[in-house]
């Protein structure tokens, strides 16, 4: 029996279809306005560009080490794992090549964007999620802060601007581990190899590739932000918020991916 | 402790709230709430976890939307403002957070800047390094200044709430359970607090408590909140001479106990 039920303060709750579609469209109504609301937001003063700038700080220079690391494994991993396969055919003359492809087209910003995802995404979800509870983003607002200026701009317009610079970097440190990696077996020159490297790539990737990572780091983001944001339940929702951001993040980024891939491809 | 006599203008309600409803889902929380706040006092509301007590100060200050009814705060009427309109308004409007709701990542005098510096930004540092002082001197916590929110204690946490929302000057302050979790010295420290904050600052309160010491330390006049309407309002001793039996029983458990 519902224990509210002799509550006269409690109405039955009215569904258009049921709980659980109602809750999912709410959600997909809720993003859209927010969203919408960034949008807004971002080119209305005032222009917090001091808490852009930390932001930036924070999501570009303190994700360095962790995506030097994951780029120059990354590199050095699918050369020595490309190189059976051609060395079978005496082909491993195009081993520069391939990798400049596969690293600039597609693991450079899909490694990055997840460990992005994971790193930054679930941070801002738990940050923001924290904020919320403890009625931090509340307090802002009363003190005559708009709060979602403050802090879910700032950190939207962070993640835009620094995940494609970050891609960059992880794409430069993959191509120097694979150097490494074909140097110390082919003997290829620093010179051949970063020549071949760079033949291989068309305006096109270039494009496709800063044009993906942008809309990654939107996305990672808008995530981030929206399940902090909108946490709620006391700790335990500060933890589904940094679960959450990053799931869905990840989730997001290769739906992306499938999607970009085909409208570039149609281009080619 | 004997309070000075207060100037309270009988004539000029800075706070008019007529017809108030509120419901979160199927849960009806304030159910036609009437009240008005007059100028230079301090109105507590009392009632129990749950009645609406903290939705109906957090609709006074535009953090909640109400269902049905008008809520008019220093001539204005909340719901209708726009949102540049509303931060103007919340200058005037102070809110104190029952967790204090201070920033975890700022020091002291970074939560205190943090309200000043977005509001007037042409003070220059030197105007906002006295501004801060002052306010900290008022709540008896200089000495934390360069303090982190996590080395103070729940009493001087409270304390430092109360001075990020007196740095903006505001003519009215929203108290939300001072006294909440706090121990019974350290809630005697803050009813003082809220009178001399009354007292230096001219400022006109409401002060959310289920605490019936802090009702009567601090409180001009008492507004009891009960199955979401305003049962009875009157001074400390009126209100509990009240035969309402749900009166009775609070004063009480609160007493009795």
């Amino acid at each position: 029996m519902d224990p509210n039920s002799d509550n006269p303060n409690i109405q039955p709750t009215k569904y258009v279809v049921s709980k659980k579609l109602d809750d999912i469209f709410l959600t997909v109504y809720d993003i859209y306005q927010f969203i919408l609301r960034f949008f807004k937001e971002v080119f209305l003063p005032p222009y917090e560009f001091k808490e852009i700038i930390h932001q930036c700080y924070e999501v570009g220079f303190k994700s360095l080490p962790l995506i030097s690391l994951t780029g120059f494994i990354t590199g050095v991993v699918f050369t020595n794992q490309s190189r059976p396969s051609l060395a079978n055919f005496g082909a491993t003359s195009w081993l520069p090549s391939l990798i400049s492809i596969a690293i600039v087209r597609a693991l450079a910003p899909l490694v990055t964007a997840l460990i992005a995802a994971g790193k930054v995404g679930s941070n801002m979800g738990a940050e923001l999620g924290s904020m919320k509870v403890t009625e931090q983003i509340d307090a802002m607002e009363v003190s005559a802060t708009n709060p979602f200026k403050y802090l879910v701009v700032s950190r939207i317009l962070a993640t835009t601007f620094m995940i494609p610079l970050l891609v960059m970097y992880t794409a430069f440190v993959a191509l120097m581990g694979a150097y490494l990696s074909v140097h110390t077996n082919e003997q290829t020159s620093f010179a051949m190899f970063f020549s071949q490297v760079f033949d291989s790539l068309s305006f096109l990737d270039l494009f496709s590739t800063s044009f993906k990572s942008t809309v990654f780091g939107f996305t990672i983001g808008v995530v981030g932000c929206y399940c902090g944001y909108n946490s709620t339940k006391g700790t335990e929702g500060v933890g589904k918020a940094a679960n959450s951001a990053v799931v869905a993040a990840m989730f997001l980024i290769f739906v992306e991916e499938i999607v970009i891939v085909a409208i570039v491809n149609a281009f080619r | 402790m004997i309070q000075a006599e207060k100037a309270i203008d009988k004539n000029n309600p800075v706070i008019s709230i007529r017809g108030l409803q509120k419901a979160f889902g199927s849960l009806h929380i304030l159910r036609g709430v009437d009240l008005d706040v007059y100028k230079g006092e301090n109105l507590v509301v009392l009632g129990r976890s749950g009645t609406g007590k903290s939705v109906l100060i957090k609709i006074i200050s535009g953090l909640l939307l109400p269902d049905q009814g008008m809520v008019n705060v220093l001539g204005q009427e909340v719901a209708e403002l726009r949102s540049r309109e509303l931060m103007e308004l919340r200058l005037k409007v102070g809110f104190s957070f029952q967790n204090s709701a201070l920033y975890d990542s700022m020091t002291v005098r970074e939560n205190l800047e943090f309200p000043l510096v977005r509001n007037s930004r042409n003070l220059k540092r030197s105007q906002i390094n006295d501004e801060v002082e002052s306010v900290l001197d008022a709540v008896g916590l200089l000495q934390t200044i360069e303090q982190m929110p996590s080395e103070l204690s729940g009493g001087q946490r409270k304390r430092i709430g109360i001075a990020r929302t007196l740095i903006l000057r505001p003519e009215i302050m929203l108290y939300d359970e001072p006294t909440a979790g706090l121990d019974p010295i350290t809630c005697i420290e803050i009813n003082n607090l809220i009178n001399e904050v009354q007292e230096k600052y001219k400022t006109t309160a409401i002060i959310i408590t289920h605490d019936l010491t802090c009702a009567k330390e601090t409180g001009d006049r008492i507004a009891m909140l009960l199955d979401g309407q305003f049962a009875i309002q009157g001074t400390f001793e009126e209100v509990f001479a009240s035969e309402d039996a749900r009166v009775q029983s609070f004063y009480n458990y609160n007493f009795t106990k």
